[in-house]
């Protein structure tokens, strides 16, 4: 059964690793659905969050295919309820619906949003939330019509008390020890 | 070790050979000339052999590294000259040959201009390299080169591509080298669990009839005597990969013959009746396995392999023993029981007499007037004491020699497994003999493969390279025929050829040649061949429809091999 699962990538900063990194899913006709790339809390190790939906034995396949990759130090595959996640959304409204009516104000009040700038043509609107909650909101401002919209990928943390990499950097250490 | 002020160019040579390269296979070009140029003045440090298309480089450089197990190397210039190594590149990597390849690039300030000769080669060999870098300053030469061996040549082998700037080659640098032997986010193999070696010895210290399919990875490993020590122990059959071919010796009496879509009629059914596959080195390609749902269903499997991503890829392994094939043969004969299987081996023998009743006496002891590509097969092997490299093409003469040549040492055996590359046989060969001069190198090809690479007959006429080239003439893309014939209703789309004079061609590039048509020639002609001092090219006109047998059809069991249309 194909459910989302949300990949970690943990890399070294290497150009044209995102390509390595993206021809993984495109050659088993996987769509990526979110992906975000930053620099993680290690110096010179990024991290890569990628969204996909797949079933529990390709989401497998594909995380032993990305950790043979040389320049990538660790992969991790959750599902939606072992992480945290958040994607940031915004929305242009034109600024005569917040005089027209208080409706534009209750929705943004209703559903967390928040005003990040006005002027006497429009106002940006940021939420932050799961998709479908930022999507309600489009779709309730959209009632009165939203002239711009963009939504990030997916940002996630586990719900785990340690950093799973800096275990992983410890025990890789050794094992590059033992190898020899 | 002090430094030297040298330019980027000469720290490519100067790198290289701090890895201990002393042979090159390449063409030059523009982006690359400098590299060149410090070339020249290392001629006694280095051999380089110019070939006739950078695909006859890459191939002839896949061929040195099989028999010789070292990192085999070429230069390319860039664009064309680069893109013409794609083909050696996927077909390396999905071999897991390790092989270094450098291509110049346009200079730096030209990337991305859409400049003469530039092509995106980092972008492009992305999905058929184990790694790929872009040198942009000629700082970071050494230490690209040094990584890239590294990555080529450790854990489960591949191709490795450097594509160097043309201003980082003319640059400056104060040179010093230092190996990689270690990077951070790269664990060429994992440290051997005895936890997961105890657990595979018990299944297969239980085991009544057990089987061992072996692969490549034996190989790369260098593990063949402990393959061979290990199934000398345990009393267990093996069975072999198209290209575990030759790790163990073919008379050897536990060596059960060939798995696989044209492997043995033994092997394959006795895969599905045996309680207990140990799996060496193998990835079970879907040539081996036929159709997956019906693929030793019956069995526990022990998988012993390198990489962590093939394990439970095709075949759920009940015991994975992850790591380099030697030291996890060597740990697992110390934890198994002395054993024979003597009546399951026996059942072997019994699926080897039907299969020499029924196939075998007919491919090499033909009654028929047409030639078999399998008597030829077996004088070659005959004539040379089975002990020489077989370098094969793709198609029914690489099933056809694989089934009956013989062989007694490893590293004897260089095909195109994985990719099938149609005129690899030619170029590799080349490579063959240049990385092993004192064996007997064989290059076998069919008339469609041979002509893809045809033009490095002028490689083995300038350097005078001692191959002995047969071609096996069918006038027809034989493979492809056989499967017309057996699944589209006989119906022949563009696989006959109109072939040329081989002879003729051969002669005009210097070499010694002769044409074969009936049995009463072969065996003398194959003696000329091999008693001539140089290269040969011998033409033998087989049977025109002839079919390889037995066979599996796609889809089909393993237990459903056929040994007749």
């Amino acid at each position: 059964m194909k459910q989302e699962y949300i990949i970690t990538v943990f890399s070294e900063d290497h150009i044209g690793l995102l390509s390595r990194i993206t021809i993984v899913f495109t050659r088993r006709k996987i769509n990526i659905d979110s992906l975000t790339v930053s620099e993680s809390a290690i110096a010179g190790v990024f991290k890569f969050t990628i969204v996909i939906r797949e079933t529990a034995d390709r989401v497998e396949k594909v995380v032993g295919q990305l950790e043979k990759i040389v320049d990538v130090l660790k992969v991790f595959a959750n599902t939606n309820d072992e992480m945290i996640y958040q994607e940031i959304a915004l929305y242009k409204v034109s600024t005569e619906f917040l005089f027209d009516s208080d409706e534009v104000e209750k929705i943004v009040r209703n559903s967390g949003a928040r005003i990040l700038e006005v002027t006497r043509e429009y106002v940006v609107i940021e939420k932050t939330g799961h998709s479908n909650e930022t999507q309600k909101l489009f779709d309730e401002l959209n009632a009165f019509g939203v002239t711009q919209f963009i939504r990030s990928g997916r940002v996630a943390i586990t719900r785990s008390t340690i950093e799973r990499l800096s275990v992983f950097l410890q025990e890789r250490d050794a094992m590059l020890e033992q190898v020899d | 070790m002090a430094t030297q002020r040298i330019s980027g160019s000469e720290a490519v040579i100067k790198s290289l050979l701090e890895e201990g390269v002393d042979t090159i296979f390449g063409y030059p070009g523009g982006a690359i000339m400098p590299i060149y140029d410090a070339l020249y003045d290392y001629d006694q440090e280095v051999t380089h052999y110019l070939t006739r298309h950078e695909q006859g480089a890459i191939h002839a450089a896949e061929g040195y590294a099989k028999v010789t197990g070292k990192v085999g190397v070429c230069f390319a210039t860039s664009g064309p000259g680069a893109t013409n190594l794609i083909t050696g590149l996927a077909d390396a990597l999905i071999d897991s040959i390790p092989l270094v390849c450098i291509t110049g690039q346009v200079a730096s300030p030209l990337l991305g201009t859409d400049a003469f000769q530039e092509s995106d080669v980092v972008g492009i060999s992305l999905p058929v390299t184990k790694w790929n870098y872009q040198v942009t300053h000629a700082e970071e030469i050494p230490d690209a080169i040094a990584k890239a061996f590294h990555i080529a040549l450790t854990g489960r082998p591949g191709p490795v591509l450097i594509d160097i700037a043309k201003d980082a080659q003319f640059a400056q640098i104060d040179f010093e080298y230092k190996k990689c032997t270690k990077i951070r986010s790269y664990l060429p193999e994992y440290p051997v669990d005895p936890f997961q070696v105890k657990a595979a010895a018990d299944i297969i210290n239980e085991a009544k009839k057990p089987i061992v399919l072996f692969g490549h990875g034996v190989v790369l490993g260098g593990a063949e005597a402990e393959l061979k020590e290990f199934v000398e122990k345990t009393g267990i059959p093996a069975a072999w990969t198209l290209l575990g071919l030759s790790a163990l010796p073919s008379d050897h009496p536990l060596n059960v013959g060939m798995l696989g879509m044209h492997g043995n009629y033994g092997p394959n059914i006795k895969t599905n009746e045996a309680d207990v596959v140990i799996a060496i080195g193998m990835r079970f390609d879907d040539r081996v396995t036929g159709k997956v749902a019906a693929y030793a269903r019956q069995a526990k499997i022990v998988h012993l392999e390198v990489d962590p991503a093939e394990i439970n890829k095709i075949i759920h392994a009940d015991a994975p023993v992850l790591g380099n094939a030697k030291k996890s043969l060597r740990m697992l004969i110390d934890n198994v029981n002395s054993n024979s299987h003597q009546e399951w081996l026996n059942e072997f023998r019994a699926c080897d007499k039907i299969e020499y009743d029924k196939v075998i006496s007919h491919d090499i002891h033909p009654k028929k007037v047409g030639l078999t590509m399998g008597e030829v097969v077996r004088i070659a092997s005959e004539k040379t004491n089975n002990d020489a490299i077989l370098v094969t093409d793709v198609g029914q003469q690489q099933m056809i020699a694989s089934r009956y040549f013989k062989f007694t040492q490893s590293r004897s055996n260089v095909t195109s497994g994985g990719l099938g590359t149609m005129g690899y046989g030619l170029p590799a060969a080349m490579g063959a003999k240049i990385g092993r001069p004192d064996r007997t190198v064989f290059s076998m090809s069919g008339d469609g493969g041979f002509q893809m690479t045809i033009q490095e007959l002028g490689t083995i006429s300038q350097y005078n390279l001692d191959v002995k080239i047969i071609i096996l003439n069918n006038n027809f893309l034989g493979m492809v025929r056989q499967w017309q014939q057996l699944f589209f209703e006989k119906r022949y789309s563009f696989t006959e050829m109109k072939n040329p004079d081989f002879v003729g061609i051969a002669k005009a590039y210097g070499l010694a040649s002769q044409k074969v048509t009936s049995r009463d020639q072969l065996e003398g002609a194959i003696q000329e061949m091999l008693d001539h001092n140089g290269p040969y090219v011998l033409e033998v006109v087989v049977e025109q429809e002839d079919n390889v047998f037995p066979m599996i059809p796609t889809g089909a069991s393993i237990s459903d091999i056929l040994l007749e249309p």
